[in-house]
């Protein structure tokens, strides 16, 4: 217990610094940050020790096939291979690259993140059809990815230092108990005000999210199914289930067998490697 | 036949004595049905949505569904801002600041999934290998002149901008905010109206010089709810108050106008709290059901209590007064009541519910008001004092009918005639009768909505047509074919009057093929292969933000898109033309695979009156021949009953005559105004032909004779229940929702005509029918008028 306040003491001095300028300026955001509250510190604690379950993994690798369904009914699906380079600096994000094979007019496609902390991610796609790496420069890239009902920063959520928590309750989920920690995004230009989630207090792993738009108003939710552990240490949902509550649309991810260790390193993940993918 | 008569006679006179003895049983029976009922109220609610209009069979509206289903819903309040000064440019800092502050305030209205203006447009533009997506205007208060001007260009040049969210002149922008409701509550669409209109108020006070305008679906479905609203807290106190006025001036008697107040308000108890009860979504429609149960309610107690004041005046007193005055008026009051009761039933045939409610709402209070006539009348007469004064008004009016029955009788074969023609001349100009229903015009200048909405119309379009257009495949809306075939029913689009914009992704694919080749003006075209478009979206796709994105026009599995063509000023008969000259363009010009029909709010509006004359037709004639038949059983003689679809239905068909003439252009309350008049019209029939028979079967008169009789005794009466029904309906008129006041208005024309053809024609035919009957002379009467 006392070890692990030491430990996110440390944390948030590193988070301290990156936002050093900020707090320059502004002494009352400094004084909010010293001063944490216990339900702060807690939700931290819950945040910090389900992303560190997941700590030394070093890359993965896993096919995906994406589902989106619209209020009507219909459907239709996108497969892609994520490919993930776990970075150790917990202030500097991890980076990946999304690799689509189908639909076929979209083949070869690939897309690179380095995912950053509090300013927007470095993003590099790749379009086979004009042979040409195009670097993505949008301050705001909260909308959909692919169409689906997911976000590209929902799949960046699990970078510990992107948001400020709370400690909420703890409360039954399913058939475990699960501590509930609100989280305010605080990099600029999120879709959400806040969300919620719900995160085992076995496994450690987020079971649940709900996603709070500019009103405040719930927008979507987000279920972590088929959990599934990997080297008897690395927990990975296998299928994920978004619903935005406000359209009825909804998006299913669901994922292969994943692969660690494949062996990738910082020179995989340059935009010079993106038309050389296979 | 005697014996029917006698029969209903002994029957009702007994009925009233027995109520009469057991009356303060009755009136706790009255008293217990009536709150009984009248619980129902409180379950009573107003509509907020255009939707209702429409039932759920449908055939646009579940096109119209659909659509929304495979993309967005479409309800949206739209911000029309513009300066004070009219010409002055809106790309200013004051002006463009106060649209970024709106529309980053626009997100926080309730329900609001989307909000597009000029400022928050994702402008792409390419610097070398970087596509670059940013907010068109960001920290407007700090652009210089010169980046103003550059706004101002990427504006007006923009296709998906100009004359959308932007005028061409740069003078006038609009924000635009789509909602989507859960739909679990009727508070939904106020609390966003009211979020918007209190944001428009901060808007405007903290940047001065602006004025904003609100438009748009959820402003027009709330002011179906208000102007309801406001409906009833002007239309009943008025009808009340003016029900009140003539019941004094026609009785002059406390009593009868208490007796009258009572039965009206209790039958409007009835109607709306059954409607509660039934769960009834209130429109200004079927709210003007209380206006029209308080104005048919009336009569039956009117002609009860006139008949009473005379027996009385001939020195029967009140206690053996009442059960005769009953007894002369059981038979018509019914006959009456079952008829206009069967014509507003036949509203049912309409396509649109709030017709149905109305006519079951107001089926049911004149139920009541029939009961109550029969019950609570009599007993409130027994209960209160009844003074009757000498008065020779009585002497007068007999004069002057039996005057008229006269002049009938000696010129009916001229008034036939002459009738006949006038009656042909209106039907002559029904087809000249123009229908419009542009919902922005449903309610009048007193209403802000269509104020807002005028200002709007000047500037931009507020009528979008929908068209989700399919490809040949899953991903085929990158297919070349595809987004050429997409362009150039654009550029079709474009090319009509009615158009004032038209949003296709086909520009959004022009503009990124310009912008992934160094923007290089050459590639504002169509990319030439299926990959690169695909690839093109998928980039773009990546790069918008939250509610900003394209799901709203293009569907999951990329096999459809959604091209939306905005009409600015458009009538019905206008977007008719403009939707077949669209479906034509589309069989010439498009593969098999690509024919979309056209759908949304418009088309269902314009389509709405077809439907609604469609089935009106229908529910009159079906209602005109169940009234033939309740007369034929009633009367007792088959040709009275078969005649009496003449004085009947001619009003009617007179009416749509006059309107073409004397206004021209009518929504589609119009199909509906036949079945609510013909019930009501038919009451003077019924009371001339039922006078008549009795004068004829009863006391044996002669046909002239009967006629005369009739006159006599019911002439005057036929004029005041005319006069209360004018004025009733006149009420009506002033309601702020044209609907009704076209509903009110032509129910007017209806009941002169028919009180014209009862008094002018209807005796001139029955003489006729009479001399076929048995061409026995009959004296010298008779022969008169050839004479003269």
């Amino acid at each position: 217990m006392k070890q692990r306040n030491i430990f996110s003491a440390t944390l948030l001095f590193v988070a301290s610094i990156a936002s050093f300028s900020q707090l320059l300026i502004s002494p009352a955001l400094a004084a909010t940050i010293e001063e944490k509250t216990p339900e702060e510190v807690k939700g931290f604690d819950i945040a910090a020790r389900s992303d560190r379950s997941d700590r030394g993994f070093g890359d993965s690798e896993a096919e995906m096939t994406m589902v989106l369904r619209n209020a009507a009914g219909q459907e239709a699906s996108r497969t892609m291979r994520f490919t993930t380079l776990e970075i150790p600096d917990e202030s500097v994000g991890d980076k990946s690259l999304v690799l689509f094979s189908t639909p076929r007019d979209i083949e070869g496609t690939a897309l690179l993140s380095h995912a950053k902390m509090l300013d927007p991610d470095d993003q590099w796609l790749y379009l086979p059809a004009l042979k040409r790496v195009k670097r993505i420069s949008s301050r705001n890239k909260s909308g959909p990815f692919v169409g689906s009902e997911f976000a590209f920063e929902d799949f960046t959520a699990s970078e510990l230092n992107k948001f400020t928590y709370k400690y909420l309750r703890e409360e039954a989920c399913g058939e475990l108990q699960c501590d509930v920690v609100e989280r305010f995004p605080r990099y600029e230009n999120s879709g959400y005000t806040k969300q919620i989630s719900w995160v085992d207090t076995t496994d450690y792993q987020i079971r649940k999210i709900a996603f709070y738009d500019r009103r405040d108003s719930l927008l979507k939710e987000l279920k972590f199914e088929d959990y599934r552990q990997y080297a008897d240490t690395y927990w990975r949902s296998h299928r994920l289930v978004m619903k935005n509550m406000q359209t009825n649309k909804s998006t299913d991810l669901v994922y292969g067998e994943y692969k660690f260790g494949v062996g990738l390193t910082d020179s995989d993940f340059v935009k010079g490697r993106l038309s050389r993918l296979r | 036949m005697d014996r029917y008569f006698e029969a209903i006679d002994r029957f009702s006179a007994k009925l009233t004595r027995g109520i009469i003895q057991f009356r303060w049983l009755v009136l706790a029976g009255v008293v217990v049905m009536t709150f009984g009922a009248g619980a129902g109220m409180s379950k009573l609610e107003f509509s907020a949505n255009y939707r209702t209009f429409f039932s759920d069979e449908n055939p646009e509206l579940a096109a119209f569904e659909n659509l929304q289903a495979t993309y967005t819903k479409n309800d949206n309040i739209l911000f029309v801002i513009e300066p004070e000064n009219e010409g002055d440019t809106a790309f200013t800092n004051n002006t463009l600041a106060a649209v970024e502050a709106l529309t980053a305030e626009a997100w926080k209205i309730p329900y609001a999934i989307r909000v597009d203006s000029v400022s928050n447009f994702q402008y792409t533009k390419a610097i070398e290998d970087d596509l670059i997506v940013e907010d068109l205007v960001i920290n407007a208060k700090d652009l210089t002149p010169a980046e103003l001007l550059s706004r101002k260009k990427i504006s007006i040049d923009e296709p998906l901008l100009v004359n959308q969210l932007v005028t061409p002149s740069g003078g006038v922008t609009a924000v635009n905010v789509v909602l989507q409701y859960p739909e679990k509550s009727l508070m939904e669409v106020p609390e966003a109206v009211n979020a918007a209109r209190a944001l428009r108020e901060r808007i405007e006070t903290e940047f001065s010089g602006i004025n904003i305008s609100l438009t748009g679906v959820s402003m027009l479905n709330n002011t179906f709810s208000e102007v309801g609203q406001m409906d009833a807290g002007t239309l009943i106190p008025l009808m009340f108050l003016v029900i009140l006025v003539m019941a004094w001036l026609i009785l002059r008697s406390f009593a009868g106008t208490v007796s009258i107040l009572l039965v009206i308000a209790f039958s409007t108890i009835v109607g709306m709290g059954v409607a509660g009860f039934f769960g009834v979504k209130l429109t200004p429609i079927s709210m003007s059901a209380t206006t029209v149960i308080l104005t048919l309610a009336v009569a039956d107690s009117i002609h009860i209590l006139i008949s009473l004041r005379g027996l009385m005046r001939e020195g029967l007193p009140k206690i053996e007064a009442i059960p005769e005055a009953v007894r002369l008026n059981f038979m018509p009051v019914t006959i009456t009541s079952v008829t206009t009761i069967v014509g507003f039933l036949s509203l049912n045939f309409s396509d649109s519910p709030p017709f149905w409610h109305l006519g079951n709402i107001t089926a049911v209070g004149i139920g009541a008001a029939w009961l109550f006539s029969l019950t609570l009348l009599p007993v409130l007469m027994s209960l209160l004092p009844v003074k009757v004064k000498e008065a020779h008004e009585t002497e007068w009016s007999q004069t002057m009918m039996t005057r008229l029955a006269n002049f009938v009788i000696a010129n009916y074969r001229k008034l036939l005639v002459g009738v006949s023609v006038v009656v042909l001349a209106f039907i002559a100009f029904i087809p000249t009768i123009t229908f419009n229903d542009q919902w922005v015009e449903y309610f009048d200048e007193r209403v802000e909505f269509r104020t807002d909405s005028d200002q709007a119309l000047k500037h931009f379009g507020l009528y979008p047509i929908e068209f989700s257009v399919p490809a040949l495949n899953s991903g085929g809306i990158s297919e070349p074919e595809y987004l050429d075939n997409l362009e150039k029913f654009a550029v079709f689009l474009r090319s009509q009057s009615e158009v004032i914009h038209v949003y296709s992704i086909s520009d959004i694919m022009k503009r990124l093929n310009k912008n992934m080749h160094g923007d290089d003006q050459s590639f504002y075209r169509i990319p030439d292969n299926r990959e690169l478009s695909a690839q093109y979206l998928l980039l773009y796709e990546l790069s918008l933000p939250y509610g900003l994105d394209l799901n709203d026009r293009i569907n999951v599995d990329k096999s459809a898109t959604r091209v939306t063509a905005m009409l600015h000023k458009a009538t019905t008969s206008e977007t008719k033309i403009f939707l077949a000259n669209s479906r034509q363009w589309m069989a010439e010009n498009w593969p098999e695979y690509m024919q979309a029909q056209p759908t949304s709010a418009q088309v269902m509006f314009t389509y709405i009156t077809d439907r609604n004359i469609h089935n009106m037709i229908t529910g009159t004639i079906a209602a005109i021949f169940a009234i033939a038949l309740i007369m034929i059983v009633a009367l007792r003689s088959f040709r009275l009953g078969m005649l009496s679809m003449i004085p009947n239905g001619l009003p009617l068909l007179m009416t749509f005559g006059a309107w073409a003439l004397l206004v021209g252009e009518v929504g589609f309350s119009v199909a509906t105004v036949a079945s609510i008049s013909l019930g009501i019209i038919v009451d003077d029939t019924v009371h001339f032909l039922s006078k008549y028979v009795r004068a004829r079967n009863e006391k044996g008169l002669s046909a002239e004779d009967s006629i005369r009789y009739a006159y006599r005794n019911v002439g005057m009466a036929i004029v005041v229940n005319t006069i209360i029904l004018v004025i009733g309906f006149l009420v009506l008129t002033t309601s702020s929702f044209k609907l009704n006041v076209d509903m009110g208005l032509m129910t007017i024309m209806s009941i002169l005509f028919a009180l014209l053809l009862d008094f002018l024609f209807l005796p001139a035919l029955l003489l006729v029918m009479e001399k076929d009957k048995r061409s026995v002379p009959k004296g010298d009467t008779q022969s008169a008028p050839e004479s003269l």
